[in-house]
Order: structure tokens, then sequence, then C-alpha cells
């Protein structure tokens, strides 16, 4: 197995909260992989730490065997990695075509030159950027809304194109901040498929979910956080007999005195 | 039959740029139709140069909640930069066409505001960005200051005459009705622009990145657009049009001095807030609106106020028309969102 990702020690504290303590995880190439853990066990901050959105206090990302800048969100999606967010984030006066090629702009050359002349590397840039936006769409299912502002998506839909969007990235890892919240059984019924279609084409994909049933049928693997601490790290039906886990989650243990 | 009554309206151009040009005619008794139109031209002439001053400030505040009050001395820095060129070309090449000499004044003007916009965005703003709302707003102000006094004293306290390259004497296409070509010019040229502009912003992928920055630095950011490259490009944008709206403004009026940029910008605030703030179409509507009313306001007061006041008081109107927006339609005519940005 290759390693993909691999967080050393990764620390954050905001004030007198330590979010992250010490969090060493692997991700390896190709699986899907999850991170559980109660409300505020520092999952998202996990991510945040992870996309460039916050600077570590301590530790390192290296991925695909070299380190990730921290502070520099788009030279991490540069690198590889892409997210979708807890509560939706598109950008929501954007079309959902639009928006998936924003989610593109990375992986384009053309300079302000290119664009303020027009030239035909620009034009043929621009041409396959909206034929890749269109296929994703397609991919996520909603291409029959390319041309409606994002905001009047339908909660599900704007979570589709959330993924979209995130994968207009081109990224190898796709971190994917709770994809089924809110939804019923039927739309995460389909995320599930969707999800399993994303690793089958080869991207590999970091998930934070409540859905316990979700996490325990997709992932390989499982990480738990509690209190910004990493206290298990194995496959879904090893990490359910955890005991910690279970305290953690139950309320038992050590944090209920 | 009234006696056709010709009133030339005061110049009053020296002490206030931003006066009406002394060949403006206001006709009274029969020749109604005819001002009618006259103060229509005028207005769309000056809402032009309002409209690509105020694309300026409309674009920073979209992208960033900051009101760049230095925008309007952009424009003076432009003016006076096109006016040393040309004096330099006309000096080193004097059998010069005017017309390459005003394109080559104009480009060298557009690169100095253009790496001037860069610098003010890089040096002073961008460590500000996570400020809190004033301190951006109060640099802006002193950058303002700062702009003045070092154009005060590369090109001294004096007014300058702008050379007239191309003609200012006025055509009649209508009896009656005067338009100059310099005139003709300033409003083909910013219609030009703002087409431009819309394109760039709407159908392409820097304008889709402006856009996406615009609604949320942050996940733009986190969906690979660099937005400190975004900013800068947003500010460099905006100062060129500043450039032209510069050269346009000083061309049109004939002068040139190092505080010219106050109230021109000033008032292309005024239209941004018209139209809405944050929203390009707004700030060419605005600018559009407010140079006419102004321009009709000029025309009349006058007749109004039955001669308590005459034209020179022009400058009302913006202000007033500020105060009403402000008050009954502070999201301006075209604007949704205005304060939802910290």
């Amino acid at each position: 197995m290759i390693t993909l990702l691999e967080a050393r020690n990764i620390g954050k504290r905001f004030g007198g909260l330590q979010a992250l303590s010490d969090v060493s995880l692997t991700i390896r190439k190709g699986e899907v992989y999850g991170l559980i853990g109660p409300n505020g066990a520092g999952k998202t901050t996990f991510f945040n730490v992870l996309t460039g959105a916050y600077t570590p206090d301590g530790g390192e990302f290296v991925f695909n065997g070299s380190e990730l800048p921290t502070g520099k969100p788009h030279k991490v999606v540069a690198r590889g990695i892409a997210r979708t967010f807890q509560n939706i984030r598109l950008f929501r006066e954007l079309t959902a075509l639009e928006n998936v090629m924003a989610g593109h702009h990375i992986r384009t050359k053309a300079g302000v030159w290119g664009v303020l002349t027009q030239n035909r590397f620009t034009r043929e840039e621009e041409r396959l950027t909206t034929e890749r936006a269109y296929e994703l769409l397609k991919y996520v299912g909603i291409e029959r809304f390319a041309d409606v502002v994002s905001r009047n998506l339908s909660y599900g839909d704007q979570r589709r194109l959330e993924i979209a969007r995130a994968l207009a990235t081109e990224p190898q890892l796709l971190a994917l901040d709770e994809p089924a919240a809110g939804m019923n059984a039927t739309e995460t019924g389909q995320l599930k498929v969707l999800i399993e279609q994303i690793r089958h084409d080869g991207i590999t994909v970091m998930l934070i979910e409540h859905d316990v049933k979700l996490v325990m049928g997709l992932c390989d693997r499982v990480a738990v956080l509690d209190f910004g601490k990493k206290i298990a790290e194995d496959v879904p039906a090893v990490v359910q007999k955890n005991e910690a886990v279970i305290a953690a989650y139950l309320g038992g243990g050590k944090h209920a005195h | 039959m009234t006696p056709r009554t010709v009133v030339r309206v005061m110049p009053a151009r020296l002490m206030d740029p931003t006066a009406a040009p002394d060949w403006r005619l206001v006709r009274l008794g029969k020749g109604i139709m005819e001002t009618l139109i006259q103060q229509l031209i005028n207005g769309l002439v000056i809402g032009s140069v309002y409209a690509l001053i105020a694309l300026g400030y409309t674009m920073v505040y979209g992208i960033l909640g900051l009101i760049n009050f230095a925008h309007g001395d952009v424009l003076m820095v432009g003016a006076l930069v096109a006016l040393q060129t040309m004096t330099f070309l006309m000096g080193m090449a004097p059998g010069m066409s005017p017309l390459v000499m005003l394109s080559i004044a104009l480009l060298v003007a557009i690169v100095v505001c253009m790496l001037l916009g860069f610098t003010m965005e890089r040096l002073a703003y961008r460590r500000l960005r996570n400020a809190p709302r004033l301190a951006p707003l109060i640099t802006a102000i002193g950058v303002s200051f700062l702009l003045q006094t070092i154009a005060m004293i590369i090109w001294g306290r004096n007014y300058h005459t702008y050379p007239q390259l191309i003609s200012t004497t006025p055509l009649q296409p209508i009896e009656g009705v005067f338009i100059t070509p310099v005139q003709i010019t300033i409003i083909f040229g910013s219609a030009a622009l703002m087409i431009g502009l819309l394109l760039l912003v709407n159908r392409t992928k820097i304008g889709r990145a402006m856009r996406a920055t615009a609604e949320n630095h942050r996940v733009a950011s986190l969906m690979g657009v660099d937005t400190n490259a975004v900013i800068a490009f947003t500010f460099v944008i905006g100062a060129g049009l500043a450039a032209v709206a510069g050269v346009m403004f000083a061309s049109n009026y004939g002068i040139a001095h190092y505080g010219m940029g106050f109230m021109p910008g000033l008032k292309a605030f005024t239209a941004a807030v018209l139209g809405g703030i944050g929203n390009l179409g707004g700030a060419m509507l605005g600018g559009i609106v407010l140079g006419v009313v102004e321009s009709f306001g000029a025309g009349y007061i006058e007749n109004l106020t039955f001669g308590f006041l005459n034209s020179s008081y022009q400058d009302i109107f913006a202000f007033l028309i500020l105060g009403l927006v402000l008050i009954f339609r502070p999201t301006g005519l075209l604007g949704e969102r205005v304060s939802d940005r910290a």
C-alpha cells in the first residue's frame, strides 16, 4: 500500500482550547478513510489545518512524499487536495456550471495576457474547462441545472455541486466534511454510490461523517478523534468495538467525571 | 415671440475643474428642446467618466468591502502622467501626429496607474485585510493625501493647461446642440471599456475567479483560487480605468491639477452607491444617471431658484442624491446586498 498523506503530530490551539493535539495518521492511496468523533472533537479543525485554511501550531503534513505548505490554501489545492464543507459554501451567485469552472481555475494555464487578448490557447482552454465542468455535473447527476444560480438549487443538489466543484480541482485526495448531513435515506444512499464511484475512479477519499452506517459501510479504515486526540485508528469493525470509542460516544470513561 | 435668450454659464472652472466648461450654452425661450438634448449630452459625457471611476470603487468594494478613497487621486495621477508624457513627446517629436501622441500618453498613464494600484494594495491595504473596517478606510484617506502631496511636489500647485489633442471645436449635429469631438470620444471610449470589463468579469476565468473571491475569499482559496493575485488584479484594473477617466476628464475641461481627483472621486463614489455598491452594472448606471441629473441641475438651477443659485452650485445635486439614496434606498438602484461582509 502506498501512503498518500501522512499527518505528523498536528497540533492546533484556539486560545485556551487545544483543538488538536499530536494527531498523527496515515491515509493510503485509493482508500476511503473515515474521520469520526463526537461534536467538537476537532474533525473539521483537522480539515481546516490540512487544507491550509488554518496554520497548525505544530507538526506537518507529508503528501505524496513531500511536505505540504501551510496557510496557503490555493497551493494545497494545487498539490491535489480538495474539500467540501460541513455547511455548504458554494459561490451562491454563480451558476452551477460556473461554480465547477471556478474549481478548475488552478488547473488552467492562461495568464492575464491570454485572457485579455483571448488568444487561441485561452479560448481552447476555456472550451475544455466548460466541457469538463459539464462532465462533472453529469458525473454527480445535476447537469440539467448547469445554468441555475447555485443558491436556487435544492439542498441535496447543492451538496452534489460542492463535490463536483471539488472534483474540478483534479484532486488526488478528496476531503468530504459531513457530506450526508441533512440528507434523507434515499439521498444518503445515492451519495454512497457516488463516493464509491469516486474511489473507483482512483481518487482517495477522506470522510468526516456522523452517519455511522454510512461510515461503517464505506470506509476502509476509520480514525476516531476525541477532545483533539486520536483515540483509535483501524478498520471499522475493530473501531466499533473499541472501548475508548464507545466511551467517547456514550459519554462514559474518563471524560464522564 | 419671446426673444431667444442665450445665457452663457459661468465658467468658474479656474476655481473648480469640475464646473461646467464655458462652451456650454443654456438656451431659454424657444430652444427648450435643444437645451434638453444639450443637457442630456453633457450629462452623458460627464456621466461616462463618473461611471469609469465608479467601476474602480465598486470592484474593490465588491471584493474587499473596502471603500478606496484614494481612487480619485489615481485618476489625478493618470491625468498628470499623461500630461507629462505629452509635454515630453511634444518636445522630442514635435511632428508626431496628435492621435499617436495621445495614445502613447494614455498608455503610459495606464501603466503607471496600474503599478500605483498594485503598490497601493500591496503596501497599504493587504496587511489590513483582517483589521477592523475602519482601519483600511482611514488608511485609504491617508493614501489619498499622500498621493496628492506627492503630485504637488512633482507637478506643483498650479493649474496646468491640458493639451487638446482631440479637437474641442464644438460640432452642431442639430441646430443649437453642441458636441465636441473630445466628448464623442469620451462617450464611445468609455462605453467600449465598460463592455470590455463586463465581458472580462462575466465571460473569462479571471472574472469567474473575481466573482468567486468577492463572494467568499476563504472558500475561493480553498477551491484553488489565488485570492491575493485576484485582489491585486482587481486594483490594477480599477486603476487602469481611472487613468483613462483622468485623461478624459482633463481633456474635456482642458485643465489638470494635483487636487483634481477629489471631486470626481467623491462623485463617482456617489454614483457607485447610487447604482448599488459592489454591482458593476450599478456603477455604470449610477454614473450615467448622476451625470445626467447633475447636468440638468446645472442647466436649470438658475431658473429653479430664480437666479439665487447659478450653475457653479451644480455639485449640490450629486450629494443631494447621495443623501436621498442613503435614506430611502441604501442598497442603491441595482444593489441587493450591502453590508453582508465584514
